[in-house]
């Protein structure tokens, strides 16, 4: 079949808007309004997330069971997202985990650049189910050294710093021989 | 299925980083301009969707209802849907079903995104993704997510970087015959994008599509009326979604089941047993290089792994053996999140109808697949256009 | 045409505050408990999920992102409205009817006690550059003019104005209640009357929270807020969680469940200029009038047996009842006078305490609603239980400073 109707008119027929720089605001070519809104929540956690914080604050990674589904989930939740059940039975699992995933970032939360880069990733903890695990930070291995597959141990805050957030563990280093 | 629906119209603002309209200024444009590609008038509509993603971005609460006159929904039933990122494919799916149903005969989507309002940047909104015990003390930056999606993606399958470059290549080349392109560049090389500016390891300046401001629209229509406003109709072949756990730390990224899910899903009511032989072109959520690649596994278009060779191997060209992105997707036209339904959908439409003159693909297609992606890497929203 | 059953309903307790229990483990209560209703297995048995939520209600930018586990959503079709939960109801009809959904689920919840700006938050939903102004000082950035300025300049200094007091954008209602005051000849003793009566039926309601046993005296005597509104004209909020399982006619009956149908649904919107809307609530006369049509009702005073409106504050239940067809302009306070809206009148209206006596949900007012409805329409009402109920309509407002608004009609098979 051939194409069909007047192939030169391309759609969208125009591209409506009108386009403003970042240097049209601040040269007040155009004008703007300003609000920053007043947003604060406190929000209830509930028993998991609970609990998970409170083992963070003693030093330990909590993680819970399903054994309908037989996981072992870190991190803790009270239902169990594949059965629909109750999870049941909480277990402490060791700070140790692989590299599941990581990057080298430049970037801070606002998008702004930074000269020393953040090492981030995913910790699959050993002891929970394969993929399973938290972000955070790593430390103590430069960007050239870090590796999916990398074994890597948690370095917590001392006792008296920690208050119960995933903060408590200041980030995952190398696990070398020996530790 | 109840009613047939047919797509009679669509419209599309320019992408911009900031546009000088207001959001309820760019929804008119973009509903104005696909009711006169349609015919139709106001009296003529039934129902109207809105998808439009974080109220953050503009800076407003329930910002459906802010933005509703500007979407012809003033006096009308008028109703917002949101899936994040996936907002793009779901609003024009949620006005599937409102003419399926039979409850509306004319039903009315815009997709309208501000995100240039948002001070000192849209990233800066991005932080109330993440949950807010396990990710928000460690401040995370949204590109994180995805270098770090992009990392397990290339790791398990010892994927080269310039094979993911080539995709920003070839969408901001194909932007080039797109009216409303933010980042079309008919001399970009790979080597640009090798040696663009690091962001996060993997993830490169030219790797990601900008945040821009934009409005798209579409006008669905049931069989019944059909013919009052066309005789050559396109039609919604299949509609999928499908939503993965909110633990994203639970799965291995480095394969998108659920975009599986919800591709067998519109597969399934499109009559499609072998997407790689019917579907003819795709547009897939391109708001990341790789993201293009692990789209294209995820809606069964190529096995696990395969996309970079096929993309290396020229077959994902506009005149290719499967096209993706004629449109230039977003990292060519730009992502304004919800509104990229005019990359994803709306060129669907025009690809399909012959409309899409210099971005035409030259092969005559008749099935199209466009997919969008969302929430926290979780979310798919996919469908399916036939002529 | 298949009609639409709700063959599953559960929720929460409905408290002033729930420290207890996070959002996730609150809407997985009211799912949980709408799902044992119906009898199924959500893992197996619902092919589509939605949420009715409004990100700023949650304090997420993409709220979406958390529901799915625990609404047993996981890998399947799941996404939000954002509306009230009657929204949410209508898109379910909407699926189902297009043939590809047998069973969808509908949740919508308030976790209100977790908003400690709920002012600001509903401020922040004004139009930002010709209503926001009007209702606090509008900060400018002081990086305006700078030719310096690039991403990296510091943040404007906001915050440190004294001028800081927003007003509360309650006052809305103020104006609203004043215009329908006038314009009616309705008294403000009548609109006491919506409060003593809605929350002394809450005693019967044993989820609601507001239950008080109050006199008309003791509202017209309450602090005026937004004059003519006083503070016991005003519905405070509620944490709460609503869960409705919809099926095909098919689907129900397979299951064997009582069929309560969802006969009709409609949803209307009027223009957000809050400076050119009518204040008169057109957005509940549409929304009826689309929802009628479904439901083929063209008496509702006759045909429909018990209302739950939108009474948030006192005033628009009244305005409400006008809008829907169950009385002449100005003449729905006389119907609470003369008792006919009690649980044994002719109109039954707000038996379950109404938000007056339940407390303000947010998006899960409509579903609270509904909620009541179909309990009625079940005879599962206990002490407040309507006789005969075959027919009942819920309605709801999408709250200040909207003009949208959606109507459900329930029937017993």
């Amino acid at each position: 079949m051939e194409q069909k109707k007047d192939e030169k008119v391309t759609y969208p027929k125009y591209a409506p808007g009108t386009h403003v720089s970042t240097s049209d605001i601040y040269q007040k070519n155009i004008t703007y309004s300003w609000w920053e809104p007043e947003v604060q929540y406190a929000w209830s956690l509930g028993p998991a997330y609970s609990r998970f914080l409170e083992g963070l604050k003693e030093g330990k990674i909590l993680g819970i069971h399903c054994h309908k589904c037989k996981r072992v989930i870190v991190p803790p939740r009270s239902f169990c997202e594949y059965c629909y059940g109750p999870t049941d039975g909480w277990i402490e699992l060791p700070d140790t985990g692989i590299i599941e995933t990581y990057s080298v970032s430049y970037l801070d939360p606002d998008a702004n650049r930074i000269e020393e880069p953040i090492l981030i990733g995913v910790i699959d903890i050993d002891g929970a189910d394969e993929h399973h695990g938290f972000m955070h930070y790593f430390g103590e291995m430069s960007k050239d050294e870090i590796k999916i597959g990398m074994k890597v141990k948690a370095v917590w805050k001392p006792e008296d710093e920690r208050e119960g957030s995933i903060t408590d563990i200041k980030y995952f280093k190398p696990l070398r021989g020996g530790e | 299925m109840k009613k047939d629906v047919a797509v009679i119209g669509g419209g599309m603002t320019i992408f911009r980083r900031r546009l000088k309209e207001t959001g309820k200024e760019l929804s008119f444009l973009a509903a104005k301009m696909a009711m006169e590609d349609a015919g139709i008038q106001k009296d003529d509509i039934d129902m109207i969707v809105m998808g439009t993603a974080p109220d953050a971005f503009d800076g407003i609460h329930m910002k459906g209802e802010n933005l509703l006159d500007g979407a012809a929904g003033a006096g009308k039933p008028y109703v917002r849907v949101f899936n994040g990122g996936g907002t793009g494919v779901f609003a024009p799916i949620a006005g599937w079903w409102h003419v399926a149903s039979g409850v509306a005969d004319v039903c009315l989507v815009v997709a309208e995104e501000k995100m240039g309002s948002c001070y000192p940047h849209p990233q800066t909104a991005f932080q109330h993704i993440w949950d807010p015990v396990l990710d928000r003390p460690l401040h995370p930056n949204l590109v994180w997510l995805f270098a770090m999606e992009m990392n397990r993606y290339m790791t398990v399958h010892g994927i080269k970087k310039e094979d993911i470059a080539r995709v920003a290549v070839k969408n901001k080349r194909n932007a080039v015959g797109h009216p409303c392109a933010q980042l079309a560049d008919p001399n970009i090389t790979v080597d640009d994008v090798l040696n663009s500016e690091m962001m996060a390891w993997p993830v490169q300046r030219l790797d990601i599509s900008p945040p821009s401001d934009g409005a798209a629209a579409l006008l669905f229509c049931s069989e019944d009326v059909v013919r009052q406003y066309t005789d050559d109709p396109v039609w919604v072949g299949g509609v999928g979604w499908n939503i993965d756990s909110t633990m994203w730390t639970n799965r291995d990224l480095y394969f998108p089941r659920y975009v599986a899910h919800a591709a067998k899903m519109a597969y399934k009511m499109a009559g499609i047993v072998n997407p790689r032989k019917e579907i003819d072109f795709a547009e897939p959520y391109d708001p990341f290089d790789y993201k293009e690649l692990h789209h294209m596994e995820g809606l069964l278009l190529c096995d696990k792994g395969e996309a970079p060779i096929l993309t290396r191997e020229g077959v994902t060209q506009r005149d290719g053996d499967m096209p993706i992105c004629p449109s230039g997707g977003l990292l060519g036209v730009g992502n304004p999140i919800a509104a990229t339904m005019g990359q994803k959908v709306c060129e669907l439409y025009w690809q399909l109808a012959g409309k899409a003159g210099k971005r035409q693909i030259p092969t005559n297609p008749r099935v199209g697949v466009g997919q969008a992606w969302g929430d926290i890497m979780q979310m798919a929203t996919v469908m399916v256009l036939k002529r | 045409m298949t009609r639409v059953c709700v063959i599953g309903i559960g929720h929460t307790d409905f408290n002033s505050m729930t420290p207890g229990m996070g959002w996730k483990e609150f809407m997985y209560e009211a799912c949980n408990k709408a799902y044992m209703d119906a009898g199924i297995d959500p893992r197996r048995d619902i092919d589509s999920f939605i949420t009715c939520a409004e990100d700023y209600w949650e304090g997420f930018s993409i709220f979406d992102e958390f529901v799915p586990d625990q609404i047993g959503a996981l890998l399947r079709p799941c996404c939000t409205v954002c509306g009230d939960g009657i929204y949410g109801l209508g898109n379910a009809y909407m699926q189902i009817q297009t043939g590809l959904m047998n069973v969808v689920s509908i949740e919508a919840h308030s976790k209100a006690s977790d908003l400690l700006t709920y002012g600001d938050i509903m401020l922040h939903a004004f139009d930002p550059i010709y209503d926001r102004p009007v209702s606090g000082p509008v900060q400018r950035p002081n990086y305006a003019g700078s030719p310096s300025y690039t991403e990296e300049s510091p943040k404007p200094l906001v915050g440190a104005s004294d001028e800081k007091e927003r007003i509360h954008p309650y006052f809305l209602a103020g104006l609203e209640m004043q215009h329908y005051l006038r314009k009616t000849k309705t008294t403000e003793e009548q609109c006491a009357m919506v409060a003593v009566q809605n929350k002394r039926n809450a005693f019967s309601n044993p989820y609601a929270d507001y239950e008080l046993n109050i006199s008309v005296d003791d509202v017209m005597k309450s602090e005026y807020c937004f004059s003519p509104l006083k503070n016991l004209d005003v519905s405070p909020t509620v944490d709460g969680a609503v869960c409705f399982v919809l099926a095909s006619e098919d689907f129900a009956r397979e299951i064997g469940a009582e069929p309560i149908y969802l006969s009709g649904f409609g949803w209307s919107s009027e223009t957000p200029w809050l400076s050119t809307r009518g204040m008169e609530a057109d957005y509940a006369k549409k929304a009826s009038k689309m929802a009628y049509k479904m439901a083929e009702i063209k008496q509702p005073t006759r045909q429909i047996d018990l209302v739950e409106v939108d009474d948030r504050f006192t005033y628009k239940q009244l305005q409400h009842l006008e809008a829907l067809g169950f009385a002449g302009e100005g003449q729905a306070g006389r119907l609470i006078e003369d008792g006919s809206l009690d649980i044994d009148g002719w109109l039954p209206t707000n038996p379950s305490g109404g938000s007056l006596g339940v407390g303000n949900c947010l998006e899960a007012t409509g579903l609270q609603k509904s909620l009541e409805i179909v309990t009625q329409l079940r005879g599962h009402a206990g002490k407040r239980q309507i006789a005969d109920a075959q027919t009942g309509l819920a309605q709801s407002w999408r709250g200040i400073p909207s003009g949208s608004g959606a109507v459900a009609i329930f029937t017993r098979g």
